[in-house]
């Protein structure tokens, strides 16, 4: 995955220019930057979900599973219900390995309205298991998680990118990967020189 | 794509899903309408198609807001749009489920209520085949219009001001096959009207319905 002096806006204001980096498989990159930085809009931006305002991102093509702040999860359709569904949309049968991996063996036949939240994160992560996808494109996976459940967490994602994969993730806890870490405040977009401002209007 | 149908039609079946809303809507319309007009059957059975139609037609209109706009809430519809699914053949599925969980539900049930309209005997089977032909527009446009309203909290009553003039060509002639059917004449050129209307909108709105979703997602 390669970005390359990616500029987004948020709400028509820019937030961040001239970002990049490179993600190579087998890697993870954390980005870091306070609240309101443009975080979630350049995950956003990266997903697909909105078009950047400059620049470009290449190389990831149909190659991304994103997980924003909700997790889609459907309450009245069971844990199982929930991933089998997603399993079939992304083209795979295979829930098991997603299951065991966050552990809701225990919770598959519940439905999801029943579940504390962060066994509804777990069920949120889970479906990156079955995207089958290798670009993992996270914003702030770990919210509502406990202490277990985020080591556990961070094994997955270390086991999946021994697999080949990547991880982009957007998160102010340390993971215990080995990461780089990119902060995005300096990116800042510098706001518009406010004298040219009755410019517009002339 | 099956998989996406199979779950909407789960969803609507399950506690909450909405799915007896048009019905019970159908159902209290038609049953009221007697009562307000009075006890003339022959004004009844004049004005039954008509009623049938637009008790349909505020039926479906009741159910749309549900369409999207639960999807956008929980975060449904931006997994979507990166899933590998082209957003034309979501919106596609979505209206397809509308239409199997509210349209065809009334279809069903408009000849019994017909039955309690005094609905002329010869005018039954055209009913229904003119619900049945119109109501996929209903539930295409109406995914257009949910579409276009999605990002907006309680976005039903401008979902409902958007939708309701482009409803009113398929009430034109969808009303008009069942009032010709019942007064026992020909109804082929409003049928080939209100199948045209369909074929357009089933063909056409699902492009417009994508991009507007893919701009309301930004």
């Amino acid at each position: 995955m390669k970005i390359a002096d990616v500029s987004i806006a948020r709400g028509g204001v820019p937030v961040l220019e001239g970002v990049s980096f490179q993600l190579d498989p087998g890697r993870a990159l954390i980005l870091r930057g306070p609240n309101g930085c443009g975080k979630t809009t350049l995950l956003r931006t990266i997903a697909g979900l909105q078009p950047p305002i400059a620049g470009s991102i290449t190389g990831v093509e149909d190659d991304i599973a994103y997980a924003g702040h909700s997790d889609g999860i459907k309450l009245t359709l069971s844990v199982a219900e929930n991933l089998a569904f997603w399993a079939e949309v992304f083209g795979s049968c295979d829930i098991d390995r997603a299951v065991e991996a966050f552990d809701l063996r225990a919770l598959l036949n519940r439905p999801a309205g029943a579940l504390s939240a962060g066994q509804k994160r777990r069920l949120g992560l889970a479906r990156l298991m079955v995207t089958g996808r290798r670009y993992w494109v996270l914003d702030e996976p770990t919210v509502s998680l406990d202490r277990a459940s985020v080591a556990n967490f961070a094994s997955v994602v270390q086991r999946h990118l021994a697999e080949g994969g990547a991880a982009l993730i957007a998160t102010h806890i340390d993971l215990g990967l080995e990461e780089e870490t990119l902060d995005l405040s300096a990116y800042r977009a510098k706001l518009p020189d406010l004298q040219d401002f009755d410019e517009a209007f002339l | 794509m099956k998989a996406l149908l199979l779950r909407d039609l789960k969803l609507a079946l399950r506690a909450g899903g909405g799915f007896g809303l048009g019905l019970a809507f159908f159902l209290i319309v038609t049953v009221l309408v007697p009562f307000s007009v009075g006890p003339q059957s022959e004004l009844l059975s004049r004005i039954a198609p008509g009623v049938l139609w637009l008790g349909a037609l505020l039926a479906c209109l009741l159910s749309l807001d549900r369409v999207l706009a639960l999807d956008w809430e929980d975060g449904t519809l931006d997994l979507l749009a990166t899933a590998p699914l082209p957003l034309e053949a979501v919106v596609t599925i979505k209206a397809a489920a509308h239409w199997l969980t509210t349209a065809v539900p009334l279809v069903l049930v408009s000849p019994v209520l017909g039955l309690m309209l005094n609905l002329p005997a010869e005018g039954f089977s055209w009913l229904v085949v003119s619900l049945f032909l119109g109501t996929p527009a209903l539930s295409v446009i109406g995914t257009f219009g949910a579409a276009l309203t999605v990002g907006l909290k309680r976005g039903g009553l401008l979902l409902s001001l958007l939708v309701l003039p482009l409803y009113v060509p398929t009430l034109i002639f969808g009303a008009e096959v069942a009032r010709r059917g019942a007064a026992g004449f020909s109804v082929e050129t409003p049928l080939l009207m209100l199948a045209g209307i369909s074929a357009a909108t089933i063909a056409l709105l699902p492009f417009a319905s994508a991009a507007v979703l893919r701009v309301n997602l930004r």
